[in-house]
């Protein structure tokens, strides 16, 4: 689904047949079935801005779930206290827009993967903060009775209009990254991942724009987390522990890490897979992660990369740059 | 001051095997730029080969870990690399990690539904009777995971810088293009390295699991510990990780006693950080090789 393997005609028109189809799926379904894609929506938030940091500008973050936190403690909090919800978002996307600016810049000064050590690190901080200050967080009891936003007389409070408000913020927030990718600031990022030495020489700030992707991606992980308290209505230190980081880095790594796209499938495949898994009770996460392993070795770009392959197998195109074909892999 | 050079000795012992499992990490990075994120995972792994050694087939104790670090070495070192490194490190370091994180879940959920949740007793390798040294209460338990830690780091460095094999893996890990050509065996030896780390990871797991217990979520911060360890000595060289896991033991254990004990757990992010903004090489390493 990148921009030279669809017709762009064809792509709009496939887009807007997804959007349809999000719109009457959950039409006259149960609330469980509604509330499961709702978290479908908002981890596909959460796994959108971590591909602009890894797909896009190769960096591994591993406290998506903590800038879930900071801005599901930051609604929960304003929203308990009276504010709107409206006003509470720029609040915590401010905050994590900060954070990962202040967590960024030491790490990417240095050479290597060192913004996962220094993210995995503040993962651990996070949850130790969460627990600990109870005056704040309510410690390990967390949050709870967040009320719902209302937008005049659209009331979310029902699951049904909140799920239609979630893919309307879904919708924003993946045009906002369109937008992101698509600009002359976009095309830097993709210059990064294809080739950081040549970017360099050409004068794109590779640190700058490698740290203004990591902050970014964590400010949509302050939307998914501001989604969250309004959804689940309760939150606690252990939603959001290094096991959710991995599985929302997995999310992106199994959508396909650079695509567009590649997150939605993702975070499908993630919150899917437990409910066609059931039948294995306990050992779910043993056979995803070995799956995972299996899908390195032979398809690392992902789900779309599998898809990228048949088609290249069975309806073979001009290729018209074989080196662009590298950029579809992770870094 | 009896408790301080209690406090500062307990440190010592438990950075002794951090700083076993960093060196173990250290060399897998520099021999085969692999960065093992289920590093931590292998040092929860081994306890349980043992407790399975002992309670599945029962084998004695010591028969038990001699049976688990053979098991470590041929999982962790020869299959983790002919299945999982060989094949995906072509695809680049980052899928690689991401393997890695993959094969850390992995192990941890296995170790849970295999074996079991709950934290299971492991025996201790020495009595932990208190003994009394300058008039504090020290652990006999301490003293020896303290020796024998540091026994094997200079075994290690001895058998790097004295043998022939030793010189040809630090050859590999600094150019394997030029030790190919000079008639070294390279993939042998990036072989050897894996197998050290497995043997360096299962014999961290022996000496701290009678502490911590057996448990599937021991790797978390193990690992954790273990990375920051590598990074803070600085990962030229096998003293940068001895340096940087002494290091953090003592200044966990200090921490928890005069400062805080709920926040010990963010001292690594408070080290990482710091030696990234001051000495981004390490503390005894040196910057050439690592370009800021």
């Amino acid at each position: 689904m990148r921009g030279l393997s669809l017709h762009r005609s064809w792509r709009l028109l496939l887009i807007v047949a997804l959007l349809a189809a999000a719109i009457l799926l959950p039409l006259g379904q149960k609330n469980y079935f509604i509330y499961v894609l709702t978290s479908w929506l908002i981890f596909t938030i959460a796994a959108m801005g971590l591909n602009l940091t890894l797909g896009y500008a190769g960096q591994i973050s591993l406290a998506q779930a903590s800038f879930m936190a900071l801005g599901a403690y930051t609604t929960a909090l304003m929203t308990l206290a009276g504010w709107h919800w409206l006003v509470s978002l720029p609040v915590g996307l401010t905050l994590c827009f900060v954070v990962g600016l202040v967590l960024g810049y030491p790490a990417l000064r240095v050479k290597g993967h060192f913004l996962a050590f220094v993210t995995l690190a503040f993962n651990t901080l996070v949850f130790l903060v969460l627990r600990n200050e109870e005056w704040l967080t309510g410690g390990t009891y967390g949050l709870s009775g967040m009320p719902r936003p209302e937008f005049g007389s659209f009331s979310t409070d029902k699951q049904l209009p909140f799920y239609y408000f979630t893919l309307g913020v879904t919708v924003l927030a993946a045009l906002g990254l369109w937008a992101i990718v698509r600009s002359p600031w976009g095309r830097a990022f993709k210059a990064l991942r294809e080739n950081p030495i040549r970017a360099e020489s050409l004068g794109v700030d590779t640190r700058r724009f490698t740290l203004l992707a990591f902050a970014i991606g964590s400010a949509y992980g302050g939307l998914a987390g501001a989604l969250v308290t309004p959804l689940v209505q309760f939150i606690e230190p252990g939603s959001f522990g290094l096991a959710h980081s991995l599985r929302i880095l997995l999310m992106v790594v199994v959508g396909g890490a650079g695509y567009f796209f590649g997150p939605f499938i993702g975070a499908a495949v993630v919150i899917l897979l437990p409910e066609v898994l059931r039948f294995t009770e306990g050992y779910y996460l043993i056979i995803y992660s070995a799956l995972v392993i299996v899908m390195l070795v032979f398809v690392p770009s992902g789900l779309i990369g599998i898809f990228g392959k048949l088609r290249a197998r069975f309806w073979p195109r001009r290729q018209v740059r074989a080196d662009m074909a590298e950029g579809a892999r992770l870094p | 001051m009896s408790q301080f050079l209690q406090v500062l000795l307990s440190g010592l012992a438990t950075g002794a095997v951090y700083a076993l499992v960093a060196i173990g990490f250290t060399l897998v990075w520099q021999a085969a730029q692999t960065v093992n994120f289920a590093q931590g995972e292998f040092v929860m792994v081994p306890a349980f080969f043992v407790l399975i050694g002992m309670h599945w087939l029962g084998l004695s104790f010591w028969i038990s870990l001699l049976f688990g670090l053979v098991v470590s070495i041929v999982l962790l070192g020869l299959v983790f690399k002919k299945l999982i490194v060989e094949p995906i490190l072509p695809h680049g370091g980052i899928t690689l990690i991401i393997a890695t994180m993959a094969l850390g879940i992995l192990l941890k959920e296995s170790a849970k539904e295999f074996y079991g949740a709950e934290a299971q007793p492991f025996p201790a390798l020495f009595p932990g009777d208190p003994i009394n040294l300058f008039g504090a209460a020290v652990s006999l338990r301490d003293l020896l995971n303290l020796g024998i830690s540091l026994g094997v780091v200079v075994l290690l460095t001895l058998f790097l810088n004295r043998t022939r094999t030793g010189r040809c893996m630090q050859a590999t890990a600094q150019n394997p293009g030029v030790a190919e050509i000079l008639g070294v065996d390279v993939k042998r030896m990036v072989l050897y390295t894996f197998l050290i780390n497995a043997a360096l990871a299962a014999l961290a797991s022996f000496l701290i699991t009678p502490v911590y217990l057996a448990k599937f979520s021991n790797g978390e911060t193990l690992g954790l510990i273990a990375f920051i360890a590598a990074i803070v000595g600085g990962f030229n060289q096998i003293r940068g990780a001895l340096v940087g896991g002494l290091l953090i033991g003592v200044l966990d254990n200090l921490t928890a006693t005069y400062v805080t004990a709920q926040y010990r757990a963010a001292l690594p992010l408070v080290l990482l950080i710091a030696i990234i903004l001051v000495r981004p090489q390490g503390l005894v390493g040196t910057s050439e090789g690592r370009a800021v």
